[in-house]
């Protein structure tokens, strides 16, 4: 082998060498504006955004030396008045309704995806674009448009305070409540999506052999379903709950004042409330409740499937 | 439900004795409870889709029991109703003396082995082979010294700790195969479990699994459309035809004494010859007259193995004339076309000992009467 492999470089070592250093050329050309646009647009500004972190306010606003952890107290609750919880409120607030909204998504795109499937095959393009077509309309219409119907006196308020949910001048909007249906009407498609992808690849074969050896319909479901679509349910779950976190115009359009998530505490420190420190602040934890929850879902996932690995 | 704790009992009994030989006996003790019977059994896909028209089946308990067809027969459908996997439209199914016809797949005490196989990608052989007893409550050191036992009965011991995907398909097939049997199931259902399988790999699990059956003297209903197959593993073989069982009976009796002529055809190549006229001393045929005493029929049959060649032409009862218009030499036996009266005869002759005939050659057929068979349509 190694008598031909040098017998063969021999010959042709010259254009071998001048191919290489060409794809290397080739491949530097091809990365290069990849590379730069990630260093340029999104690894600058992360250090960018976590120095400003770690620096003071000023008094206009703008970040200043000397480095502190002010930002990240403020965001504890320590302001000038003593503790008060409000940021931690937000943080709190934001992690629970993205949890919150993402499983009720899961709870309810499962069986749309299932059912999409089970369906004869020239109706399932059809369903599946009934799905994706809301998400054409601009978010601050549809934000608009569940104000209009979750509004107080509108029917279903109307119904919910006569089941004595909410009195009656309250109205589901503006609330939490109202921030929670906006989300997942928001984000529904993107776990519809995946997971009937993956309903579609399955192998029900493995669910018959856990029924032929002794496993009930349930177990059956958690045992033979639940691991095949879970590769779909880890990309829906990441498609949904990163951007919910994060989400602005929702919680502003239909939470009202008390009903704010970490996105609008962001946004607000870069505007009208003028503490840059802070908002980068925020913006870091986000990043870091991000990754925390991302290790979670490996871990779940890892635990579901047994072997399987799910990239994230 | 019954069956569960019955499972366990049996479980406990087996891995207090390591022995096979041990494992064998106690396995052959609960023979009793595994006949299978089907009393008039129907199924319907949707209207106009008839898999199954009225299957009676008697299986008595330890019999290696083949069902027979060519794909679309409902032979699959059959043994996927005595799974549970199917429901039966009408008609009833006995397992064990005990109707199971309306009990869903998982209570029922019967274990398949699938032709896809069907393993857990997402879980090791070990699991894989496990899950069943997990099911069933049985607890984790118990699971595991009757995974190594059945590992070691199936030869697989040294695959439990892979992945599947890192398995050929004959280890798969064992695995499946593993994953069946340790639940000690009353009946083992095996859908065309080698059909994915190349041809020697096929042959050896074929006389493994025959050995593996006697072993344990259990119920095993099998299903190919492989007729050599059926023939090399099976006590008895059902061959069905359209929804219908059409013979049942061991190897022999289908091979040489079939019931009608899908029944002879299916089950290996067959000289088929209308009969024209049916008399005390014999039948005309194509090929002229046959003497010997025949029950009467529509088709005289002659397998192509029973007819002996013999060079130049001789006269006799039974002496056909025939030409050779084509030979194929597979071996062991050459197969000769034969320009017949006035039609065509196939003969196979045993190479062994002998020349063989060219093509052209002219030469006397010796019909033995043995071998012969009337049959209806």
């Amino acid at each position: 082998m190694s008598d031909t492999g040098t017998a063969w470089q021999a010959i042709d070592s010259r254009p071998r060498q001048r191919r290489i250093s060409w794809d290397t050329w080739h491949l530097l050309g091809v990365i290069t504006p990849g590379v730069l646009w990630i260093v340029l647009f999104l690894v600058l500004p992360s250090i960018l955004l976590m120095g400003i972190a770690f620096m003071t306010n000023g008094t206009y606003g703008l970040p200043q030396m000397p480095l502190s952890l002010d930002a990240f107290k403020q965001l504890a609750g320590y302001g000038f008045l003593g503790w008060s919880p409000g940021n931690l409120y937000t943080v709190i607030r934001s992690v629970w309704q993205t949890v919150l909204s993402t499983s009720l998504v899961i709870l309810i795109a499962y069986p749309v995806a299932f059912y999409i499937t089970t369906r004869p095959a020239h109706l399932r393009p059809l369903l599946l674009l009934l799905v994706v077509v809301p998400s054409w309309t601009n978010q601050v219409i549809r934000a608009v448009g569940w104000m209009n119907i979750l509004a107080p006196g509108t029917p279903v308020s109307n119904l919910a305070a006569q089941l004595g949910l909410i009195t009656p001048e309250m109205g589901l909007f503006p609330s939490k409540f109202a921030v929670v249906i906006g989300l997942v009407y928001n984000f529904l498609p993107f776990m519809v999506l995946p997971l009937y992808a993956t309903f579609e690849r399955l192998d029900y074969s493995q669910v018959e052999a856990a029924r032929d050896l002794r496993a009930g319909p349930v177990r059956a479901f958690f045992h033979a379903v639940l691991p095949q679509t879970l590769p779909g349910l880890m990309a829906g779950t990441v498609l949904v709950s990163i951007p919910a976190f994060g989400m602005y115009v929702i919680p502003k359009l239909l939470g009202g004042g008390k009903s704010l998530m970490l996105g609008n505490l962001v946004a607000r420190q870069f505007s009208s409330a003028s503490n840059w420190p802070l908002g980068a602040a925020g913006a870091l934890i986000m990043i870091v409740v991000t990754l925390i929850g991302l290790q979670i879902l490996r871990r779940m996932s890892r635990r579901l499937g047994g072997d399987i690995e799910v990239v994230l | 439900m019954a069956a569960m704790p019955n499972v366990e009992a049996r479980g406990q009994a087996t891995f207090d004795c390591a022995s096979e030989a041990a494992m064998a006996a106690e396995t052959k003790a609960s023979r009793a409870t595994s006949t299978v019977r089907l009393i008039g059994l129907t199924k319907t896909f949707s209207p106009n889709i008839v898999a199954l028209k009225g299957v009676d089946l008697d299986i008595p308990g330890g019999e290696f029991f083949t069902l027979l067809g060519p794909s679309g027969c409902g032979k699959t459908t059959l043994l996927r109703m005595i799974a549970g996997l199917e429901h039966a439209t009408g008609g009833e199914i006995e397992i064990g003396g005990r109707a199971v016809t309306h009990i869903p797949a998982h209570k029922r005490n019967v274990n398949t082995v699938f032709q896809s196989y069907a393993l857990f990608p997402h879980l090791s052989v070990r699991d894989n082979i496990g899950f069943g007893l997990r099911m069933c409550g049985v607890k984790k050191p118990d699971i595991q010294k009757r995974v190594i036992e059945t590992a070691k009965f199936i030869k697989i011991s040294e695959l439990l700790d892979r992945k599947i995907d890192q398995l050929s398909g004959g280890q798969k097939q064992r695995i499946a195969l593993a994953r069946a049997l340790i639940n000690e199931p009353d009946v083992l259902l095996l859908d065309e479990p080698l059909s994915a399988l190349d041809a020697g790999l096929r042959g050896e699990l074929q006389i493994e699994l025959l050995r593996i059956q006697r072993r344990l003297g259990m119920t095993f209903i099998f299903v190919t459309h492989d007729q050599q197959e059926a023939m090399v593993m099976s006590d008895r073989i059902a061959v069905l035809s359209d929804g219908h069982i059409q013979q049942v009976g061991g190897p022999k009796q289908l091979y040489e004494r079939p019931d009608n002529l899908f029944v002879a055809h299916f089950m290996g190549h067959s000289n088929l010859f209308p009969i024209q006229k049916h008399d005390a001393n014999g039948v005309y045929t194509e090929l002229g007259r046959i003497v010997g005493r025949f029950e009467s029929g529509t088709h005289m049959l002659i397998r192509p193995e029973t007819v002996t060649l013999t060079p130049g032409q001789s006269e006799g009862d039974n002496h056909l004339s025939a030409s050779v218009v084509e030979r194929i030499y597979r071996g062991s036996v050459a197969e000769y076309r034969l320009n017949c009266g006035a039609t065509e005869l196939v003969a196979k002759c045993n190479n062994c000992g002998q020349d063989m005939f060219e093509v052209g050659d002219t030469v006397t057929v010796v019909v033995e009467t043995d071998g012969l068979v009337t049959l209806n349509e």
